[in-house]
């Protein structure tokens, strides 16, 4: 097994371990956490894409590199508004979930401007 | 026909117009930000005019030269360099969003309007800000040329609306936004796990290069697929609609206006990229059909749960789920069922006449219930009686938009349902005509509940809480009569959206 495959299984299993968790989880911080395990999975498979193109002589192919370089921007940012949204929730609130009861938005009823 | 359309590698006259489209928001952002929450306004109102504008001009001259608008971002070529792109698709949604938001700028100076002399406060900050940013996102997806320009402005989007859900940071609507951003979080990886497969398999991402590359094998389907989950999410297709009712509905009315309308669209408009020009040919007849079904679902399980409603902001959020799936229809009945290519460019037409017409009904609706909500003080539909003598040009404004997603001529609603109704008996799919009609009949249902409650007498004297300004009504309305008159486009410029279509999509390499 050479490197980029060892790599890519890697970024795969945490791209599952990810998606396991953001699904799972009720809790909007571990969700978050498993965003980033997932994005970092994500991250990963950038990096054997532009490791796998480096055939020609190149030691790796600079488009995905900075394509990942954008998306780590992209999943920081997204990670702050997040972190922010639920400290703000924890604020009004006083604790931090969501319903998970609460699909139709039957509790948002009273809500409006 | 190996012209500008095919080779993808110059800047036509003119491209520097799709820059400017793209710089003017992100210009007004920061200017904002720069010389502080009271300038917002001024600034945005001096933008979004000139945005119409520019728009408008993208659009004359897209459909007069019969050509795509190219510019090539500092002469780099793809696939290295980035390509902007206005073929008629963008350049009719282009206009449309500018209008909306526009509209939607008059009606939130009531709400968000910023005096001179007056104190900053935060929310009317954020919310020009947010809006600018909104419609910069929406320009740069509409224009983007490669997958992962794509993939940036969608995030920017994003992140421009989750803010706008919970502007009034209640904790139900602070609730909404963090579920709204977590469906959306999820769409996004998803979205760009399938850019890194895609680019690792034919080393771009540009469309109109991807296009020519690209070849069925089970990286591209498993790519195509995620990407299309990740929009579906973003979108709100039935199952991944969850989110958007309470979001839509609890976010202040000029908010929900832009939701509704604007921003749901966007990722849409990704869809169709993907699967009718990056991968033309791709989707085949059992993903068509199955796009289809999903938008059934949509539509029956939205209007169900739409005319059990008791409060009309949440009426009109589960009536957006059930208009979204009416988009989807586009993709069976423009595909057909023998072969993968595309049959009835009609369909295609209509599906984006759809989603230009809903864009604008429903931000007219929204703004109605706002007015509703101002004078009565609730949302209450068993309770709205009376109303429609208070503010008889608002309820006027909502029942036109409540005729153009019905599909009422000569709206523009009815256009679009016709050219998908045309495309389904060319087609000889009769199952989705039927789809059609049903949806038609549940939409009639659940306005009448709300316009009969309205105009019927009230139970006790109605004592408005506030006069509602004229301008807000009238917003509200020159969208709704927008909405009703774009069916006379069948006149004109119908076919704005065959201009850029590559020849090729019936016959290209694959």
């Amino acid at each position: 097994m050479n490197a980029a495959n060892l790599f890519g299984l890697c970024g795969a299993a945490l791209v599952g371990f990810g998606l396991y968790g953001l699904v799972t989880n009720p809790e909007p911080l571990r969700k978050i956490l498993a965003f980033n395990l997932l994005g970092s999975g994500v991250f990963l498979v950038f990096g054997v894409v532009s490791r796998r193109a480096a055939a020609s002589g190149l030691g790796g192919d600079p488009v995905p590199q900075a394509m990942v370089i954008t998306a780590i921007v992209v999943a920081f940012a997204a990670t702050a508004m997040a972190i922010a949204l639920v400290l703000r929730l924890l604020q009004e609130t006083g604790r931090s979930t969501l319903n998970a009861d609460n699909p139709g938005g039957t509790n948002t009823d009273r809500g409006n401007s | 026909m190996p012209d500008a359309n095919v080779l993808p590698d110059a800047t036509t006259t003119d491209g520097a117009l799709l820059v400017l489209a793209i710089v003017l928001p992100a210009a007004g952002v920061l200017l904002s930000f720069v010389l502080g929450g009271r300038y917002a306004e001024r600034i945005a109102s001096v933008l979004l005019p000139s945005g119409v504008f520019l728009a408008t001009i993208i659009f004359a001259d897209v459909w007069q030269s019969d050509h795509q608008l190219i510019y090539i971002i500092g002469d780099w070529k793809p696939p290295l360099g980035i390509a902007l792109r206005a073929d008629g698709l963008s350049a009719a949604m282009m206009v449309t969003m500018a209008i909306v938001i526009c509209a939607v700028a008059v009606f939130a100076h009531a709400d968000f309007g910023t005096r001179a002399g007056s104190v900053e406060a935060r929310a009317p900050f954020a919310f020009w800000i947010l809006l600018m940013a909104i419609w910069g996102a929406m320009n740069l997806i509409f224009l983007g040329g490669d997958l992962f320009t794509l993939y940036v402005a969608i995030e920017l989007l994003t992140f421009a609306a989750v803010p706008l859900v919970c502007l009034d940071g209640r904790a139900e609507t602070l609730q909404a936004a963090l579920r709204y951003l977590l469906f959306a979080l999820l769409g996004s990886i998803l979205y760009l796990v399938g850019t890194a497969l895609l680019y690792g398999s034919y080393a771009t991402l540009d469309i109109a290069l991807l296009s020519r590359r690209v070849h069925m094998e089970p990286a591209t389907l498993a790519a195509a697929t995620l990407m299309t989950i990740g929009l579906f999410a973003k979108t709100a297709l039935f199952p991944l609609h969850l989110w958007l009712p309470p979001a839509h509905a609890g976010a202040p009315a000029a908010a929900s206006a832009v939701l509704s309308a604007v921003v749901v669209k966007g990722s849409f408009f990704i869809v169709v990229r993907l699967w009718f020009d990056a991968m033309p040919g791709m989707l085949g007849p059992a993903g068509a059909q199955l796009f289809g079904a999903l938008g059934t679902a949509a539509i029956v399980v939205g209007s169900v749960v739409a005319l059990r409603q008791q409060r009309l902001k949440l009426l009109i959020a589960y009536s957006t789920v059930a208009q979204i799936g009416y988009l989807f229809l586009m993709f069976p009945l423009a595909l057909g069922t023998v072969s993968a290519e595309l049959q009835s460019s009609g369909a295609l037409a209509g599906g984006m006449l759809q989603a230009i017409s809903h864009a604008t009904a429903k931000a007219a609706m929204f703004m109605a219930a706002g007015l509703i909500y101002a004078v009565l003080g609730h949302d209450r539909i068993a309770e709205l009686g009376g109303i429609a003598r208070a503010i008889p040009m608002t309820i006027f404004a909502f029942a036109l938009g409540g005729v153009s997603l019905i599909g009422l001529p000569p709206s523009g609603g009815f256009l679009a349902k016709w050219l998908l109704l045309e495309a389904a008996v060319a087609t000889g799919q009769w199952w989705w005509a039927i789809v059609m009609l049903t949806g038609g009949l549940f939409t009639s249902a659940y306005m009448f509940i709300v316009l009969s409650r309205a105009v019927a007498p009230p139970n006790a004297p109605l004592e408005p809480r506030i006069a509602v300004p004229r301008y807000q009504e009238a917003a509200a309305l020159a969208l709704a009569l927008t909405s009703l008159l774009l069916g006379l486009v069948a006149l004109g410029p119908a076919d704005i959206f065959g201009v850029g279509r590559p020849d090729s999509m019936m016959g290209g390499p694959r």
